[in-house]
């Protein structure tokens, strides 16, 4: 629980200060939290599927032949079936990692250049001391990437708690230059000897994580991400440091009056976030590409909004969120290839979640709050 | 080959300023009744795409830019009445909904261009650059002031008209105390959620016509993802403006010097830092200018807050 401050007895009352005051909801029945846990999210996705299904009708395709070629895309065989986790490894690295912040209600919008400067770093350390052995090497590479992108999200931070300096804003303004700035990484002073493509050479045999059920990519990635998210949920709902994260996002005014260093649980948050991002990109960096060019993310930092978002901010829903958004961007590769229906369709799905969430949250707070 | 002395250039930089600046006055001036009235729409992104792509496709298909212009308020008009729908009406949470309305506008756009105009001979015509006769050709004014498109030149009524509209009618009193005090205003019979409404719509629609000025002014085409962060630049342009009509045409124009030096400096033959470094001016300069302005003291009371009457 919150310290409740000591040093002037003006503001003793504090110690009065239930969590549930400092939270503004009562905990809630088990079955209501499951009721509105599981259906809320299910009846947001069949929104969106409806919604975008008229807009494919409207564009001249066939929305049945679109979803079930994309349902066959996803979870058509065992070997589709790694590759929707494969995708939905960054996703929930990054979803769970966006929890944190946004229970902090601080919008971080960031995760995407948060994930390229991971990338960057755990790329050097991949490519340049390629000569340490594995135990070492990968530990450290995924390290780089974690501090990388907590490092990043903490300047916006910073901007925020020092100057006022709106985060959205900022974030997404670092995300433009963490982009800019990795193309010009991999066009010049990071470019591969040979061939010359805007790419980094591989990073070395040792930093490369276990494949554990060839012949498919699957990595061991995917269940370190697994295991993050369970470790923020614990963080975030099991610890006194959790707990003072959450109520800054329920009102920093409270917190604040219990005791609680609001700029203090602002920068922990981004550095949780930011940190979470980066993670997913040392693990892409070295489980999957063993590379970094300019495209190492097709928008993954977008897409963890939606994943937390749609797990309404619990990191052990942001597993099955970022599995189904996996699926989603999957699935939408080969409805392009075989429906000829462009992919960046998702995108627009995501949207839609996203406002389904959105909405349905409402009703969901009017029933469960006080 | 030489450079050219810098007073020889100002003029064309300075006309280049006025014109990158556009986009932003527009937007910035739309958000900023949207956020006087205690809305906050971070959305712009994704209705300046859907206006940037409505725009083009109209004028592709009629060849006519009034329609095109016509097509792109409609759109505006329709984004921000979904939008107040969700942040008004049903009070979600304005940045969600924001977020939401950046992906619908990066997707569909995507979707329907790649959809319908791949692979097609998609170059519009565009709006008409003003030639009067004496004028264009005086020295330095003519080419700042007299050789621009009419979008841009329309920006010189828009601020005024703007100024006016929130300052000196009954409209603006409105817009002005429902984001400052909306209960007080609610009381004295200014319909809160009406006034958010309106100021949303007037937002959305200024933002989708920044759209059809990248498309059918600015340039001939569409390019999926052609507002490259100016969306996210108005917002921060409004807060450097001080929520004032003018404050704003100025920030805009400081962000359009940005942008116009980055593009000068990029064509320079002998250049020795990377284009890259260029590239990011604008962002970084965003940020910059949100640190120096300090705090929230000039924000609307009741920004980003729903009214629970």
């Amino acid at each position: 629980m919150a310290e409740p401050s000591t040093s002037s007895s003006e503001t003793a009352v504090t110690s009065t200060t239930s969590a549930e005051e400092l939270l503004g909801h009562k905990e809630t029945s088990r079955l209501s939290k499951f009721l509105w846990g599981v259906v809320g999210p299910i009846a947001a996705i069949l929104v969106a599927f409806l919604v975008s299904g008229i807009i494919l009708l409207m564009a001249g395709y066939n929305p049945v032949f679109a979803y079930i070629t994309l349902l066959e895309g996803a979870f058509g065989d065992m070997r589709v079936i790694t590759e929707v986790l494969l995708q939905a490894t960054p996703l929930i690295l990054i979803g769970a990692g966006l929890c944190v912040v946004f229970r902090a209600n601080i919008w971080n919008i960031g995760a995407e250049g948060q994930f390229y400067i991971g990338a960057v770093l755990s790329a050097v350390v991949g490519i340049y001391l390629g000569d340490l052995p594995a135990i070492i090497l990968i530990p450290l590479l995924l390290l780089a990437g974690m501090l990388g992108g907590a490092l990043w999200a903490m300047l916006a931070g910073w901007f925020k708690v020092r100057f006022g300096a709106s985060e959205i804003v900022t974030t997404i303004m670092l995300n433009y230059i963490a982009i800019i700035s990795t193309g010009y990484l991999v066009t010049g002073p990071m470019i591969e000897e040979v061939g010359k493509f805007p790419q980094t050479a591989q990073v070395a045999e040792a930093a490369r994580l276990f494949r554990f059920l060839p012949p498919t990519r699957l990595h061991i990635g995917f269940i370190i991400a697994i295991l993050v998210a369970i470790l923020l949920w614990v963080f975030l709902f099991k610890s006194s440091m959790g707990f003072a994260i959450r109520a800054v996002g329920h009102s920093p005014e409270a917190a604040s009056y219990a005791g609680i260093d609001v700029g203090r649980n602002v920068l922990l948050a981004m550095a949780i976030s930011g940190g979470a991002a980066g993670l997913a990109a040392a693990v892409q960096v070295s489980g999957l590409t063993f590379r970094l060019y300019q495209q190492i993310s097709p928008g993954y930092g977008f897409t963890g909004i939606a994943v937390a978002l749609l797990a309404y901010n619990n990191p052990l829903g942001a597993i099955f969120s970022g599995i189904l958004f996996g699926a989603l961007r999957s699935g939408a590769e080969v409805m392009q290839i075989s429906a000829g229906i462009p992919s960046v369709m998702v995108v627009a799905i995501q949207g839609l979640v996203i406002l389904s969430v959105a909405t349905f949250s409402v009703y969901r707070m009017k029933y469960t709050s006080r | 080959m030489e450079s050219l002395p810098f007073f020889v250039m100002l003029p064309a930089i300075l006309a280049a300023t006025w014109r990158m600046a556009t986009p932003l006055i527009y937007a910035s001036i739309g958000e900023l009744f949207t956020e006087r009235t205690g809305v906050l729409n971070i959305g712009l992104e994704g209705i300046m795409l859907f206006g940037a792509f409505t725009a083009f496709a109209a004028v592709l298909f009629t060849d006519n830019l009034i329609i095109g212009i016509a097509a792109a308020i409609l759109v505006g008009i329709l984004l921000g009445l979904l939008f107040a729908l969700f942040t008004v009406t049903i009070k979600a949470n304005q940045i969600v909904v924001g977020v939401a309305f950046n992906l619908l506008g990066l997707g569909m756009t995507g979707f329907l261009f790649r959809a319908l105009f791949v692979g097609t001979d998609n170059a519009v015509r565009t709006v008409p650059v003003l030639n009067i006769p004496v004028l264009s050709d005086l020295p330095i004014i003519g080419e700042i002031v007299f050789r621009q498109n009419l979008m841009v030149l329309a920006t010189l009524i828009l601020v005024p008209v703007a100024s006016f509209l929130l300052y000196k009618v009954a409209f603006g009193l409105s817009v002005r105390s429902v984001g400052e005090h909306p209960k007080a205003a609610d009381t004295v019979g200014i319909g809160v959620a009406r006034t958010r409404y309106a100021g949303v719509i007037i937002g959305a629609t200024l933002t989708a016509v920044a759209g059809a000025y990248l498309t059918i002014a600015h340039t001939n085409q569409f390019v999926e993802g052609i507002t490259s962060g100016r969306g996210f630049i108005a917002l921060a342009v409004v807060v450097f403006g001080r929520w004032r009509p003018k404050g704003v045409f100025w920030a805009s124009i400081l962000f359009g010097v940005f942008f116009a030096l980055q593009l000068r400096l990029q064509a320079m033959p002998d250049l020795i830092i990377p284009y890259q470094a260029l590239q990011m001016l604008p962002y970084v300069a965003t940020i910059v200018a949100l640190l120096s302005v300090r705090g929230k003291t000039h924000a609307p009371s009741a920004l980003a807050v729903p009214y629970e009457p």
